[in-house]
């Protein structure tokens, strides 16, 4: 069993170092001004040999980290963003044998990157399951909405690389902020993941006490606190004081916790994303675009288009129904208008009316582009917000 | 109604943008589908003759033309994202949470969440979706849509059947894809004839001019999966009529044998066990994640329990007429089924009490006897027990679910969960009577640490008087009543459903997902062949993934002199 468990998270580890290779691969790919696209060269050929090698080593990490604790592994957050950056390299592999296009590989891999460095900040021990989650319906639902969102993720990677391709970066307007802003988002999170990893590894613990719902209650901060929970008490000696009290109206179950945790990002992300400024003295979309000159934005634009047609009925089928089968079978509701449902209605609407503005002139192109870095902020959203936040407030889950 | 003959011998409804059978554009109809301002004609509904393009006079048109516009339609599914998604910032009227400042939304929204839960709840946002405007609004994108796909499926229908293997050259020029090839052979033709038919395309010829087709069905995706949602809003409209929709909750002892309500009295549950199992704390999976926890985790929550049937209702007695259906192991994810009623485990209670004994002693001599002792039956409490030494206790209140919060002293349910007293003794001795407060055993013992949603007092309930101290009202009280034994039941907590319209659903998901996969999976991709003098006119068509189609161009005019088609696609 403990064998199991250690085979399971080395093979996640080196499914993160081949993706990280296998991007520098794609990298080398955009050099390749005369290579034509779909005779790929050596290095493409390499980069999505390695991606699909890191694929079967995080594949073997599922199946092993499944056998060694007998329910799916996709019951808590680290186990399920893990997932969820799986399912985005096999949408990226099934996009990549279509269109022969690397340059998605370079934006797709980093994020995929990014999902399993998240996901690692998370408690990684293998969960029991309580009652109402031992069911086949739990993984067989949960597996096709990662999967749906996997694919739905590509149209956001083909947007992305539409965007920088395409916004003017020589005019400051609302299309080149709104895209720096999105790319400096992305740093907000590597921002969590580093400060979170520093401070994991020093294995930094402060504790606090705090009134919930008129119950005095532990909360264990693993970054310094920078703000306390409302009007908690610090009960650990020798750990740097808060600085100011979470505002009142952000008194979940450890919303102090996690309010602290967003500023912690804020600063860090803020401060890496400060010095590449300093350091590149442009915007950072105005660093990529110029690597991106060879890109057909119709193909992009194409291939933004395709992988919603392609995810939506997946998303569909895992997040409607399957949902609603698991839910009637444990509660006798198929549903409930809980925040999470809630979010996964509002997910297949938007990409609803995405679909819909698609049938008239005008909504190609970048306006797409657009839907699609929006359509990935709502995934996210019900990922990280909802879960975190939300759902905290409504104290249940 | 006005027709329009086209040159080509074929007669078009009113209001057709391109002739049905060749294609070619009608000019005074260009403007429909934007055609006049652009070279590439707009392919969405073949330029058939759609109602809401065509008329715009009565109040019944000017109604139909607003809900067959898909501009319109995605505004409705935008507000109802929007709406959707405001109704989830605060907790919904049933989510309020049990341990909440008050359950009265009237006050828990502002008390909880200041002057945002305050607008909040005045907005109606707290059972948002079940109000009116947003009921009206799901009704309405159900009105768009049926409307909506009439209005465009029938033309379409008929300018597909009806479309020729001849078309007009304007029609293959102005398609997207297009090329023109001087001279070319009958044998090349012939080649390009073949690899199409190898790519599963049908072939329609009609005086050398081809047309080559293929997935025209994913055409009716969008239709079927409109059909899907249809059925699915009738379906929730049909669950709000009470026949078909049944919603209750029962609570039953172990041993108890109860009536399951919203059964008209035809069936009877008898519990005969709960069993909450919990994960060992050294399970070897899971101590990881246990200790990090620092609680226990239940791993089931299960009522073994008979379910019986009624004899005949009618005659008095009924219960002892019942005739047994079968033996269930209700569970989590487990429910039981009978006669059309599914019974949910839904929740628990471990140490509900149902009787306190009660004993008096002499203040500061506690090894002393107890002077009298009496027992509250909490199902049917009394306002006064009188003792056999003559000492007589009045109940002066009771609080069943005893809770301390901001606002002072509360009972949070009518449930015997957490009982608490306020209890006058009063002494033959003497005129004047002293007050104790007793109870609040739950509040005591998770001061200890103990966690009793998980925990069964049961087993301690000898030692449980150490528990709660009685807190004397006043400071000169004699005596003391402390609790001596605590009887406590275990009590299931089903929810209880009928549910008809579930097939329907069910039906309508399919469809819908039927619907999706056909027109999202296959495209309705075509080809024409045009020829001109010695060479041909090559176009193509698809209503999308125009890679696949050059691709498919590609394939087919291999090993031949035919031009490659270029993308005509316009910027916009
Ligand atoms: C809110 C739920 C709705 C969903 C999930 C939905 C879904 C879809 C999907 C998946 C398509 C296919 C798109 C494509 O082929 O590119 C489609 C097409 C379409 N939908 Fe909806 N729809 C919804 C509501 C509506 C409403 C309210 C209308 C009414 C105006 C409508 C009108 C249309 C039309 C006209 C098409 C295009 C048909 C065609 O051009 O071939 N839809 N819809």
């Amino acid at each position: 069993m403990e064998g199991l468990t250690e085979i399971s998270s080395s093979m996640l580890f080196a499914s993160f170092i081949l993706y990280l290779v296998a991007t520098f691969f794609f990298g080398f790919t955009i050099k390749d001004k005369t290579a034509e696209r779909r005779k790929s060269s050596i290095a493409g050929s390499l980069a999505i040999t390695l991606t699909i090698i890191g694929f079967i080593t995080q594949v073997i990490y599922f199946i092993t980290r499944w056998m060694a604790s007998g329910n799916a592994p996709v019951s808590n957050m680290f186990e399920f963003v893990t997932f969820l950056g799986m399912c985005l390299v096999l949408a990226f592999i099934i996009i990549w044998f279509i269109y022969r296009l690397n340059m998605l590989g370079l934006f797709a891999l980093p994020i995929a990157i990014i999902f399993i460095a998240y996901a690692s900040v998370f408690p990684t021990e293998i969960p029991p399951l309580v009652p109402s989650l031992q069911s086949h319906w739990l993984w067989i639902h949960v597996t096709t909405v990662a999967l749906g969102s996997g694919i739905l993720f590509i149209s956001f990677v083909a947007g992305l690389i539409y965007l920088i391709h395409g916004v003017d970066q020589s005019v400051r307007d609302v299309r080149s902020i709104s895209l720096e802003i999105v790319l400096y988002i992305i740093f907000l999170i590597i921002g969590f993941v580093v400060v979170s990893s520093v401070f994991g590894a020093m294995h930094y613990n402060a504790t606090f006490e705090y009134d919930l719902n008129g119950k005095t209650t532990q909360t264990e901060y693993t970054l310094p606190a920078i703000v306390a929970p409302y009007e908690g008490t610090l009960v650990t000696d020798g750990v740097m004081k808060p600085w100011f009290d979470t505002p009142e109206w952000m008194h979940g179950a450890d919303a102090g916790r996690k309010f602290n945790s967003v500023i912690w990002s804020f600063i860090v992300g803020t401060l890496i994303y400060g010095i590449a400024r300093l350091v590149l003295r442009k915007r950072i979309g105005a660093t990529i675009q110029p690597l991106l000159k060879n890109v057909k934005p119709d193909l992009v634009d194409e291939i933004n288009y395709r992988s919603v047609a392609i995810g939506f009925p997946v998303f569909t089928l895992g997040g409607l129904i399957f949902a609603a089968i698991w839910a009637q079978e444990a509660w006798g509701r198929f549903w409930g208008w809980d925040p999470k449902e809630t979010w996964a209605l509002i997910t297949w609407f938007f990409y609803a009316a995405y679909l819909h503005l698609r049938l008239s002139r005008g909504w190609h192109g970048e306006k797409s582009a657009w839907l699609a870095v929006i359509g990935f902020g709502i995934i996210l959203f019900n990922l990280i917000v909802v879960n975190l936040v939300l759902a905290g407030l409504h104290s249940y889950a | 109604m006005k027709h329009i003959k086209c040159e080509c011998g074929h007669v078009n409804p009113e209001g057709t943008v391109l002739c049905e059978a060749c294609g070619k554009p009608i000019e005074a109809n260009q403007y429909i589908d934007g055609n006049d301002k652009k070279k590439l004609l707009n392919m969405r509904y073949e330029g058939s003759a759609r109602r809401s393009t065509t008329y715009n006079k009565t109040i019944v048109d000017k109604v139909w033309n607003f809900f067959s516009s898909v501009k319109v339609a995605v505004w409705l599914i935008v507000i109802a994202l929007i709406a959707s998604g405001i109704g989830t910032i605060f907790p919904l009227e049933q989510y309020i949470p049990a341990d909440a400042i008050s359950r009265d939304p009237a006050i828990f929204y502002e008390e909880t969440y200041g002057i945002f839960g305050k607008i909040f709840y005045q907005l109606g946002f707290h059972k948002l979706y079940s109000s009116w405007w947003y009921l009206i609004l799901i009704a309405s994108i159900g009105v768009s849509l049926v409307i909506c796909s009439i209005d465009r499926f029938v033309p379409l229908y008929r300018a597909l059947k009806r479309q020729k293997a001849k078309r007009h050259v304007t029609f293959i020029n102005r398609q997207r894809l297009y090329s023109s090839t001087e001279t070319v052979s009958n044998e090349e033709i012939q080649a390009v004839k073949e690899h199409l038919e190898k790519s599963r395309y049908r072939l329609k010829e009609e005086d050398n001019h081809i047309v080559a087709e293929k997935g025209r069905f994913s055409r009716w995706g969008p239709y079927v999966n409109h059909i899907g949602l249809i059925i699915i809003l009738i379906a929730a409209l049909i669950r709000t009529i009470p026949f078909f929709y049944m919603d209750d909750y029962v609570w039953v002892r172990e041993g108890e044998l109860r009536v399951v309500p919203g059964t008209d009295g035809e069936y009877y549950i008898q519990n005969h066990e709960f069993i909450l199992d919990t994960y060992a704390e050294d399970d070897e999976r899971f101590k990881d994640a246990i200790a990090k926890q620092g609680m226990i985790i239940p791993s089931n929550f299960q009522t073994n329990a008979t379910i019986y049937k009624a004899g005949d209702a009618e005659v008095i007695g009924a219960e002892e007429n019942l005739e047994k259906i079968g033996d269930f192991q209700i569970s989590m994810n487990q429910p039981a089924k009978f006669g059309g009623y599914t019974l949910y485990q839904q929740g628990y209670q471990l140490n509900e009490f149902s009787k306190m004994s009660f004993k008096v002693y002499e203040m500061n001599n506690s090894e002393a006897e107890a002077l009298g002792e009496f027992t509250v039956d909490l199902f049917d409490p009394k306002s006064e027990y009188e003792l056999e030494n003559g000492f007589n206790v009045e109940v002066k209140e009771y609080y069943p679910d005893y809770s301390l919060t901001e606002n002072g002293v509360t009972s949070k349910t009518n449930d015997s969960n957490n009982p608490a007293f306020i209890f006058n003794l009063y002494t033959p001795e003497n005129d004047n009577y002293e007050t104790s407060f007793v109870g609040d055993v739950i509040g005591s013992a998770e001061n200890l640490g103990i966690d009793t949603s998980v925990v069964e007092l049961k087993p301690m309930a000898d030692v449980i008087g150490t528990f709660a101290a009685t807190v004397p009202g006043s400071e000169d009280n004699q005596y003391k009543i402390l609790i001596d034994s605590i009887q406590f039941d275990r009590t299931s907590g089903l929810s209880i459903k009928k549910d008809y319209t579930l097939p329907l659903f069910v039906l309508g998901a399919i469809i819908f997902m039927i619907g999706v996969i056909q027109g999202m999976y296959w495209q309705h991709r075509r080809i024409w062949i045009h020829p001109k003098n010695n060479g041909i006119l090559l176009a193509g068509h698809t209503n999308k993934n125009w890679f696949g189609l050059k691709k498919d161009i590609e394939k087919a005019i291999e090993g031949t002199s035919i031009n490659m088609v270029e993308d005509q696609k316009e910027d916009e």
